[in-house]
């Protein structure tokens, strides 16, 4: 679930306004965005890249390994589908608001097929230096950089303002991964966690969570087993029960989803969990600091000089 | 979306040929009296709102006379019941239980697949019976390729002594919990009679919203939310609005975000006035936004947080500048911008509002707690 620079990604609905502007994105900042999907335009050809009738038409022409869907929800069903049987490793779903008999549904096919869902609305998956799958910005150098600090969150506006924070801070990331606010993620916080675990790429982690559910609950389980410093943050103290806050999963349901259960389950781990996104990247440092040494070279100086200016103008 | 008791029996269950009580949905005590005497003899009056432990707030209540039922139906009529105005009443005819059973199916996220859950303890509350008798609840999670079939709901219901009346009814409601597009397909408590045949008593029944488009039927059936007039107005323009008691309004893009900010203005010591999120493809919609979280009376200052990641901060940032030019509000703002299109947005926050949007969030926030003091 960490994008890599050889992994080789077919865009379903490339042609579209969002596919193509950040199909576009996407092959600028290096990702290897292998060919497009759209039946009307099989045999075109789009920013560059080949379009084909289907997934599985791609898969037959060349090989790929994650497709990512820029589709809407009541066709979300039969793209998501078309990609599975297809034979993609990984399928990052964007599309908010698919029912969730339909999600049940792709999970059961991805089970089958050996597919890893990322998502439902996700707002997908960054490495910077690497490339990105989705709709970050990860573009931009003021929040993504390349550096040690792995990112699960299942917002992408509260990531980017996290990707933010740990740039500001000299950090940068390892690899951003959006696992999304559905109710039912293909990918769930402790998932991503252990991935980010076993990366050697990455020296710490940081959770941004939300309430509703119990993915920040079962994540504190494998977190309180970790060497690298986990850090989180948690949307919602001031939710309202029974409200479903922006996303579907976010909702506090009778006594499940609760900002205290998943703060308790995490510092109960040993996790730092922070009251500001502010707070963020001394936690991470405060951690990083306590375990000693890293096992892997760690650079704190960013690579970009634009930032250390931003930096000093703000001390 | 829940449905009513009511709703849900005749649109749902009585559908998927689950057995129900005969009952009569009645608005007025007269029609009570009326329905009591169709249905020939003792009868239950159970208030149609939407809430759990009805029957611990006099919100079910038996009836041997037509005179009683019209009574206890003007008692609920009149007294709203755990806070909820009744509308209506169901009356349904009494029957003789042998046995009270609990059946529901809902969506698990570790899982990521329905799971039917069943208990013998019917009638009690499943939150509650999970805390204090948790192995009193039997859990099966279905294989969607398989469905729930005579082994499946044998291997739930075999050991009891109404299985073969159990097995047939799982696989009905896990049907209609696909069929229907349910979140939550719960019949509590569900009655086995003296000659064995299953009665369905009670039913909550949750519409994905999500799938409201492929269920006209039913989201027409879906008892309204309770919301505040602002609310309602915002539902209507397609936006997340829910309205708090605080002083400190607050606008931002996507979920995580904006419960972000919202829980910053309470840390850093203020009371955020509302929840407004125009996160996805409702970031072209700032303008409307804005003008909803200006209309808490009440409201001393506005902080405005960006992150752009899909959502393009200039659009955004051109919508809360047309509505402050429309509305020429009287209360301090305070900005913070980042991400997709932050230098277009915040040359025009600059420009249009004179205004220099915060390089910290929660510096924003902070400004905006202390002018709302």
């Amino acid at each position: 679930m960490i994008l890599r620079k050889q992994t080789r990604v077919l865009v379903q609905g490339i042609t579209g306004k969002q596919g193509s502007f950040w199909s576009g994105k996407m092959i600028a900042c290096g990702t290897s965005v292998a060919g497009g999907v759209n039946p009307k335009r099989a045999g075109t050809e789009h920013l560059g890249v080949p379009v084909y009738a289907s997934a599985r038409a791609a898969m037959d022409a060349q090989a790929f390994d994650l497709a990512l869907m820029f589709i809407p929800p009541a066709a979300a069903k039969n793209a998501a589908l078309d990609a599975i049987e297809a034979g993609a490793k990984t399928l990052v779903v964007l599309t908010e608001h698919i029912p969730l008999q339909d999600v049940l549904f792709l999970h059961a096919a991805a089970k089958a097929n050996g597919t890893r869902i990322i998502g439902p609305n996700t707002a997908g998956i960054v490495t910077p230096g690497e490339g990105f799958a989705g709709i970050m910005p990860a573009d931009n150098p003021r929040i993504f950089q390349r550096g040690r600090v792995g990112v699960i969150s299942r917002s992408g506006s509260l990531g980017t303002l996290v990707c933010l924070n740990l740039t500001r801070a000299a950090f940068g990331q390892s690899a951003f991964i959006g696992i999304g606010g559905d109710p039912i993620p293909g990918t769930s916080t402790r998932e991503a966690l252990e991935a980010l675990d076993r990366d050697n790429n990455t020296d710490a982690v940081v959770i941004v969570g939300e309430i509703g559910g119990t993915m920040e609950e079962e994540a504190a389980g494998y977190a309180a087993g970790m060497k690298k410093p986990v850090v989180a943050f948690i949307a919602g103290r001031l939710a309202p029960p029974h409200k479903k806050m922006g996303h579907a999963g976010a909702i506090i349901a009778g006594n499940r989803g609760t900002y205290a259960s998943k703060r308790s389950a995490l510092e109960a781990a040993g996790v730092t969990v922070a009251n500001m996104p502010r707070e963020i990247a001394e936690a991470i440092r405060a951690g990083l600091a306590e375990q000693g040494p890293p096992r892997s070279e760690f650079s704190a100086t960013p690579k970009d000089g634009s930032i250390t200016q931003r930096e000093e103008d703000r001390s | 979306m829940n449905l009513l008791e009511h709703a849900a029996k005749d649109l749902v269950l009585r559908k998927a040929a689950i057995p129900i009580p005969r009952g009569i949905l009645c608005h007025t005590p007269a029609e009570t009296a009326a329905a009591f005497q169709a249905l020939g003899g003792g009868c239950v009056v159970k208030a149609q709102i939407p809430a759990g432990k009805r029957g611990d707030a006099g919100g079910i209540r038996f009836a041997e006379t037509a005179a009683r039922a019209a009574e206890i139906a003007r008692a609920m009529f009149d007294e709203p019941v755990q806070e909820h105005r009744v509308d209506s009443v169901l009356i349904e005819e009494k029957v003789a239980i042998a046995k009270e059973y609990y059946v529901s199916v809902l969506a698990d996220a570790s899982a990521r697949a329905p799971v039917v859950l069943f208990s013998e303890e019917g009638g009690s509350d499943i939150e509650e019976l999970a805390a204090s008798n948790p192995a009193a609840i039997r859990r099966a999670v279905v294989d969607l390729s398989r469905g729930v079939g005579e082994v499946e709901a044998d291997a739930l219901v075999g050991e009891t002594p109404h299985a073969a009346a159990l097995r047939p009814l799982l696989m009905k409601l896990f049907e209609a919990f696909r069929a229907n597009d349910a979140e939550l397909l719960e019949i509590n408590p569900l009655a086995m009679l003296a000659d064995g045949s299953a009665v369905a008593l009670d039913c909550k029944f949750t519409l994905d919203a999500a799938a409201a488009y492929r269920q006209p039927e039913l989201a027409k059936a879906a008892a309204p939310e309770r919301m505040t007039a602002l609310e309602c107005s915002a539902r209507e323009a397609g936006l997340t609005y829910i309205e708090l008691e605080g002083n400190v309004a607050l606008l931002a893009n996507g979920a995580g975000l904006t419960m972000t900010t919202m829980d910053t203005v309470s840390t850093l010591g203020g009371q955020p006035a509302n929840f407004q999120e125009i996160g996805g493809e409702a970031y072209t919609k700032a303008e409307t936004a804005l003008k909803v979280v200006l209309a808490k009376p009440g409201v001393r200052s506005l902080v405005v947080n960006f992150c752009g990641a899909f959502a393009r901060t200039d659009v955004m940032a051109e919508g809360v500048v047309a509505a402050w030019e429309t509305l020429k509000p009287d209360v301090p703002v305070f900005f913070s911008i980042h991400g997709t299109g932050d230098d277009k947005a915040i040359a025009l926050v600059r420009e249009r509002l004179g205004l220099e949007p915060f390089d910290v969030m929660e510096d924003a926030v902070h400004a905006a707690v202390e002018a709302a003091r």
